[in-house]
C-alpha cells in the first residue's frame, strides 16, 4: 500500500463510518424488533459493492468505495454483537429473522449491483 | 459532533487496518480467509469490550463509541463478504460459497460468546 492508498482508503472509511454512526443512532431504537440501522447500512453497502465491481472502476475508486466506504459503512462485529442479544435476550425468532434478513437480502443485492453495474 | 469526528478517525484507521491485513494474509484455495479473519478478530474485541470491560478501560464516552463503533466496526466488514459470496456462487465454487456462509454465521456466533465469557469472567475476578 503506498501513502495515497493509505489515506484514499482512511477518507472512505471516515465517511463509511460516521454514516454508518448517524444512521445508527437513528435506526437502531431500543425496543424495536431489529436493529434496523445496522440492517440499512450493511444492505445499503452491499448493493454498492456490487454496483461499483460490476461498473469496473479505476483502482483509486476502488480503493476508496469498496475498501475505503463500503467496507466501513457495513460491519459485521455489530451484527453478532446485535444477534448475541438478540439470542441470549432469548428473542429467537427476530434473531432467525435478522440473520436471514441481513444475508438473504445482503447477498442478493450484491448480486443485483454486480448486474446492474454491468449493465451501466 | 465531537463523537462522530472521533468515530470517523477511528473507522478511518479500522479500514485501512483492514485492507492491510488483506495484503498479508495467506490464500487457502479461494476460501475469503482474509475477511473471514478480520470479522472473527474484530467480533470477538467487540463482545468482549461490549460485555463490560470498556468501562475497565476508563475512557470517555466518546472514545467508547470511537474504539467499538468507529475502529471496530469499520475493521469487520459485511459488504466485501456479500460481494465474495456472490463471485463464489458466480465462478461456480458452490460448496466452498456454502461453507464461507455458514462459518461466517456459525463462527461469529462463537468467537462473539467466546469474547462475551471472557469479558464476564474478568468482571468477577
Amino acid at each position: 500500500m503506498t501513502v495515497i492508498d493509505i489515506l484514499i482508503i482512511g477518507a472512505g472509511g471516515f465517511i463509511g463510518a460516521v454514516i454508518r454512526y448517524l444512521l445508527s443512532g437513528k435506526f437502531n431504537k431500543e425496543g424495536s424488533s431489529l436493529p434496523f440501522g445496522t440492517l440499512i447500512v450493511n444492505i445499503a453497502g452491499s448493493l454498492l459493492i456490487g454496483i461499483v465491481v460490476g461498473l469496473g472502476v479505476p483502482k483509486l475508486w476502488t480503493l476508496f468505495l469498496v475498501s475505503g466506504f463500503a467496507g466501513a459503512l457495513t460491519t459485521f462485529s455489530t451484527l453478532f454483537k446485535e444477534l448475541l442479544q438478540l439470542w441470549f435476550g432469548n428473542r429467537k425468532r427476530q434473531f432467525i429473522g435478522y440473520i436471514l434478513l441481513t444475508y438473504g437480502v445482503g447477498i442478493l443485492v450484491a448480486f443485483v449491483g454486480f448486474i446492474i453495474g454491468k449493465a451501466l | 459532533m465531537r463523537a462522530a469526528l472521533l468515530v470517523g478517525i477511528a473507522g478511518a484507521i479500522g479500514a485501512v487496518s483492514r485492507v492491510s491485513i488483506g495484503e498479508i494474509s495467506f490464500g487457502f484455495g479461494n476460501f475469503p480467509f482474509a475477511t473471514f479473519t478480520v470479522n472473527m478478530v474484530g467480533t470477538f474485541f467487540l463482545c468482549f469490550l461490549s460485555a463490560g470491560f470498556i468501562q475497565r478501560l476508563r475512557l470517555n464516552h466518546d472514545l467508547q463509541t470511537a474504539l467499538t463503533t468507529g475502529f471496530l466496526g469499520s475493521f469487520t466488514t459485511f459488504s466485501a463478504f456479500s460481494m465474495e459470496t456472490v463471485n463464489l456462487f458466480q465462478n461456480d465454487a458452490i460448496l466452498i460459497a456454502l461453507m464461507y456462509i455458514a462459518s461466517s454465521i456459525v463462527g461469529g456466533f462463537l468467537f462473539g460468546s467466546i469474547g462475551m465469557k471472557l469479558a464476564r469472567k474478568a468482571g468477577r475476578e
